[in-house]
């Protein structure tokens, strides 16, 4: 094992794909703590202590950048690198351009976070950053794509695995989302600010075409590719269906670029418009279904290794997450689902559904398949890992039944009126009815954050005995040559 | 022939039809041909063609041993 396992490290170029897969959790650690806090602000407003810097405000675009963008941003960073070079058995092209994408990404996060808290913001939702990290991300991203195109072609396979193709639809058009959604005049070279070239309906209709695909396909496509290769290496068989497989890709990326509306129903939008997004919406369900299915029924004839492996555990339920969300969501962008549920809690429980469920989970997942493979080691426990998938599911749980309990009572109350048409409820009813939901969805996020601690304390010892068992390694050579001298 | 492009009324739905057709295309030829099919299923043994490092001691422990009891 050794030998095989010091020629791979040799083959390939893991050292990037570390120093990505730490920050993954350093970043998740921050991002998700910070979730927790402003959850509980929320429930208890006493808790910003009057500190800008902490306000709710300022600290929830810190939270979706971390989570987001430094959570799974590096995830996808070091399981796209590994990805690349494991199924097209070749070494990372461009060492150098890789360090510097790893660099220029964490430099952009934490300028980003650190303006944020500062109230430097353009303020549109998951595009907060000011001009000059657009451009700093921009000139990363197109690295990322350099050095992800030129591994692929020193490839030793004819054909290019489909977990590639997912990663590649997500770099494309995130650069594409990227350029247009940022696309704006700065106010001066050394002024953060700068004027939009969108105003009124059409900025509207930019940031959710560009939001939407950003769930689409930073969210989902890249994470799926995750998925197409570490659920089959993990249960040691091969993907369900290969056709099937291709089927997702295409549907996926023909069908998610026009549903961005649907988060404009009942607005200055263009009816057509918004019907149009729920009409593409109800149909990415048919693809959405297909992936998932094609990823849990690789386990067939094999399911008893979810009583065994609760890495596999994490995998499986990240799809069942994933098919759930994806049922949830073109249900919601029913125009009259909608108007019930658009501008609730309920919105922030499907999202957390789709962000925790499916995206940490499987994130989690292949972290435990890859990185003891990227020591040369063995997890340090197992059992740390159940415990982290018990207080992960049961975070995700009750802090989506809490967002529905609170999501769809604060919209019956905000829409119900009494016998002569007045509204039955003032605004702050609704307010101190979502209370207890509230403080459930924050000791959800306790849960959850509890859970990666636990992870991060299992990978730190799992590197520390990896450290361990190669320096009894070295020392037992050094003797043996030492021995052989005298 | 440009100045029919140029209006947003005509490339609307000429992009619908390339779209649609495309889409139906691909799915045509993935599933049509029993050749074709083998071929694209084989492809799914990609990530098992480097298998250096995917031995039971790579698993966790508790794992390893389990799978090693079941023979």
């Amino acid at each position: 094992m050794a030998q095989g396992a010091v020629a791979a490290d040799a083959q390939y170029d893991y050292d990037i794909i570390k120093k990505f897969a730490i920050m993954a959790l350093v970043w998740g650690v921050l991002g998700m703590a910070a979730g927790t806090y402003i959850a509980a602000e929320l429930a208890f407003p006493f808790l910003n202590f009057d500190i800008a810097q902490i306000t709710f405000g300022r600290l929830r675009p810190g939270h979706t950048t971390m989570v987001i963008f430094g959570f799974g941003g590096n995830a996808l960073f070091a399981t796209s690198y590994y990805v690349v070079q494991r199924t097209s058995q070749a070494r990372l092209w461009g060492s150098g351009l890789a360090n510097f994408t790893f660099w220029g990404w964490q430099a952009a996060l934490v300028i980003g976070v650190l303006g944020y808290l500062n109230g430097i913001t353009d303020g549109k939702e998951y595009a907060e950053f000011p001009w000059y990290v657009d451009v700093l991300i921009a000139v990363v991203w197109v690295a990322y794509l350099v050095v992800y195109v030129q591994t692929l072609r020193r490839r030793s396979q004819p054909h290019i695995y489909v977990a590639n193709w997912f990663y590649l639809a997500f770099i494309l058009a995130t650069a594409i989302l990227h350029i247009f959604r940022n696309l704006a005049v700065p106010v001066g070279l050394f002024h953060p600010e700068s004027y939009s070239l969108y105003s009124g309906v059409q900025d509207a209709m930019v940031q959710w075409w560009y939001g939407h695909n950003a769930v689409g396909f930073f969210l989902t496509a890249a994470f799926l590719g995750m998925m197409y290769y570490f659920v089959p290496k993990q249960a040691g068989r091969p993907i369900y269906s290969y056709r099937l497989s291709i089927i997702h890709f295409w549907a996926l990326s023909f069908m998610y670029m026009w549903v961005g509306g649907h988060h404009l129903h009942w607005t200055a939008l263009p009816d057509w418009t918004s019907s149009l997004a729920a009409a593409f919406s109800i149909l990415l369900l048919m693809p959405s279904w297909g992936g998932m299915i094609n990823g849990i029924m690789t386990l067939s004839g094999a399911w008893d290794k979810l009583r065994t492996d609760p890495i596999m555990l994490f995998l499986i339920t990240a799809l069942s997450f994933y098919g759930m969300s994806t049922f949830e969501g073109p249900m919601m962008s029913l125009k009259s689902v909608n108007a019930l549920s658009h501008y609730t809690d309920w919105t922030v429980g499907h999202v957390h559904s789709g962000a925790l469920g499916w995206v940490a989970m499987i994130t989690f997942g292949s972290f435990y398949h890859l990185i003891p493979r990227l020591w040369e080691t063995r997890l340090w426990s197992t059992r740390l890992v159940y415990v982290h998938f018990w207080l992960a599911t049961i975070g995700i749980v009750l802090y989506i039944a809490a967002m529905w309990v609170s999501g769809i009572g604060q919209g019956l109350m905000l829409r119900a009126f009494d016998d002569y048409g007045n509204l039955a409820y003032t605004f702050i009813e609704t307010v101190q009815f979502m209370h207890w939901p509230l403080v459930v969805r924050m000791l959800g996020g306790v849960f959850f954050v509890s859970g990666i601690l636990t992870m991060c304390f299992n990978i730190a010892m799992t590197i520390r005995s990896a450290k361990l068992e190669q320096a009894a390694i070295e020392a037992k050579i050094a003797a043996k040559l030492a021995g052989a001298g005298a | 022939m440009f100045e029919w492009l140029s209006h947003m009324e005509n490339t609307k739905p000429l992009a619908l039809v390339i779209f649609f057709v495309t889409f139906v295309g691909i799915i045509l030829w993935v599933f049509s041909g029993k050749k074709r099919g083998e071929r694209l299923e084989s492809y799914k043994n990609i990530p098992f063609l480097d298998e250096d490092e995917d031995s039971g001691a790579r698993q966790p422990k508790e794992v390893a041993d389990k799978d090693q009891d079941n023979g």
